[in-house]
């Protein structure tokens, strides 16, 4: 299906919800309001025959009022078509509909997702966390635990970037 | 504090009149070849239910990515699926060079397919060897590891390293292929089919090993689609994607070559789909190398591609740019790529975000090894313990990329 075709789909079914589209991307990018996920990647996935869901991770923007964001990339096997599905939420309010049984690929990709950056999906069977020991008490992708024990001085990182 | 033993672990009491046994298969069990552990519910030797707990070998990639600049990532990809280190960096440098803009030329997109698909066949060597060696034929696995022994050699030859290769740069290559390498590539190829008839000819309608991987972990198209099933164990169950032909990189589009898929997605199945595309990686060495046009082996980006260290010493220019690059004074393109490779065992993607910086705002690895295993208990239930070893080994599932 054509790019436009895909918008127009889109846009006439969730004109509400969607808050911006980036056609400029390397592939078609929707930003989306988080409470229609659900329904939008359902409406994908059934309607429009994104049967494939490449990937899901999180993103974390501190400078952002709505700081923490996942990122959905669905792929229409049949006409070599990919879209890639942006929402986000609070850090107070990090609640995102689950779509493990829409794509049971989800399931571990959420968990993921969780473990790194704290996103609490709803509807999740199973919410705990995959590759951190589960005592861990932050979330550790998040931007504000540095990489490196800050404590240490023979290193002086204002040199190197960030 | 959290209690000691989780609650899968227990046998529930309602399972007690129905004789369930609970079996603890891992974390280090001889026959997983790798961390991996498994809580079996089991009856008798059926297996009722699986939970993988994943984990072991977790490093933290996409964090330390955030801290290093692009060229220094190379090394963290090397370590994801390592039975088939290049072409993750590959994979990388062709993100990288999408993000930048960077087209590279024929001679470098020939010379990357070439040691992609040698890595290709190490990585399919490994795996179906394996599925000989659980299924009790461990004479194909010495035959098998001698072949895989001279690619090995000639990665040495290429960059220095044998498993984590690091393998390539930004733009290219680090230095061109040596006539030496090119003499071993032709008496690898040259040696390679004879071995793998001599191995087709011990298991391939080897009947014990027929009873052993037929209808042994299957799944159907439709449930690999939705499980997110790519590579070879997708192509098994049916499914002809395979991102060499869907979104051709590194000019893929100039080869003709068959992509085999199998129709019960069963263990035997996957084992045939990597042994034909051995073959069909052949087919595309010897092509690549035949067709290999003349030229630089690294396209011209002084701003990424690092100059050769005499260079630095002795010429004003190159001592700029190296400074330049590793200080990442670079201008850096804002924004998001997608870009994904056919690894060695699955769609192998790399999610990069760029805010300007000299590292990745974000970068994510789409690891098929990870994406695929949830699978593994659907796969196993109803089977026997000796079949859930064989289903393991045919996935293909590698610790390095499960855990990142």
């Amino acid at each position: 299906m054509e790019q436009t075709l895909i918008q127009n789909s889109l846009k006439e079914k969730f004109s509400d919800e969607i808050l911006s589209i980036d056609e400029a991307s390397d592939i078609l990018t929707v930003t989306v309001n988080k409470n229609c996920i659900r329904d939008i990647i359902l409406f994908l996935k059934d309607e429009l025959g994104f049967g494939f869901l490449t990937d899901l991770c999180g993103v974390h923007y501190p400078d952002k009022e709505l700081q923490l964001g996942v990122v959905y990339h669905l792929h229409d096997l049949t006409h070599n078509q990919r879209i890639r599905i942006k929402t986000f939420t609070t850090l107070e309010q990090p609640e995102i509909a689950s779509v493990h049984d829409i794509f049971s690929s989800a399931n571990w990709m959420e968990r993921e997702t969780y473990d790194f950056y704290g996103v609490v999906f709803t509807g999740h069977p199973k919410l705990i966390r995959i590759l951190n020991v589960e005592y861990l008490d932050y979330f550790p992708m998040r931007k504000e635990y540095p990489l490196e024990d800050s404590t240490r001085t023979d290193k002086d990182d204002r040199f190197f970037g960030r | 504090m959290e209690p000691l033993e989780r609650e899968h672990i227990l046998i529930r009491p309602e399972d007690f009149d129905k004789n369930f046994s609970t079996l603890n298969l891992g974390p280090t069990h001889p026959a997983t070849h790798g961390i991996f552990q498994n809580i079996l519910t089991m009856h008798g030797e059926t297996i009722i239910d699986a939970e993988q707990t994943i984990g072991y070998i977790h490093r933290a990639f996409e964090k330390i990515a955030e801290r290093r600049p692009f060229y220094q990532i190379t090394t963290l990809t090397d370590r994801l699926n390592y039975c088939s280190s290049p072409i993750n960096n590959i994979g990388w440098h062709l993100t990288v060079e999408k993000l930048l803009g960077v087209k590279t030329s024929k001679r470098i997109d020939y010379m990357r397919i070439v040691i992609m698909e040698l890595a290709r066949i190490t990585d399919h060597l490994i795996c179906n060897s394996v599925i000989g060696v659980d299924s009790g034929a461990l004479t194909g696995f010495i035959y098998l590891f001698q072949e895989r022994e001279k690619v090995y050699e000639i990665y040495e030859e290429i960059c220095g390293a044998r498993l984590t290769t690091n393998l390539g740069r930004i733009g290219g290559f680090e230095r061109d292929f040596t006539p030496d390498v090119i003499r071993k590539i032709k008496e690898f190829l040259e040696n390679l089919p004879k071995v793998l008839r001599q191995f087709e000819n011990l298991l391939l309608r080897n009947r014990i090993f027929m009873d052993r991987t037929i209808d042994v972990g299957g799944i159907s198209a439709e449930r690999a689609l939705n499980y997110g099933f790519t590579g070879p164990n997708l192509r098994a169950a049916g499914v002809d994607y395979d991102v060499r032909v869907m979104n051709p990189y590194s000019s893929y589009d100039d080869f003709d070559f068959t992509i085999p898929i199998g129709t019960n997605g069963d263990t035997y199945d996957r084992f045939c789909v990597r042994q034909e595309e051995m073959w069909q990686s052949i087919k595309l060495v010897k092509n690549a190398l035949e067709n290999l046009p003349e030229g630089n082996f690294h396209e011209d980006v002084p701003e990424f591609y690092l100059p050769p260290k005499e260079e630095v010493y002795s010429k004003m220019e190159s001592l700029i740019w190296h400074f330049k690059i590793v200080m990442g004074e670079m201008e850096v393109p804002v924004g998001e790529v997608y870009h994904s490779v056919e690894g060695g065992n699955g769609e192998l993607g790399f999610y990069l975000v760029s805010d300007g910086g000299r590292t990745p705002f974000r970068l994510h690895f789409r690891r098929p090894g990870f994406i695929y295993y949830q699978a593994y208990p659907e796969m196993i239930k109803g089977s026997v313990l000796s079949d859930a070893i064989l289903t393991m080994s045919s996935m293909n599932v590698i610790a390095g990329e499960l855990d990142a």
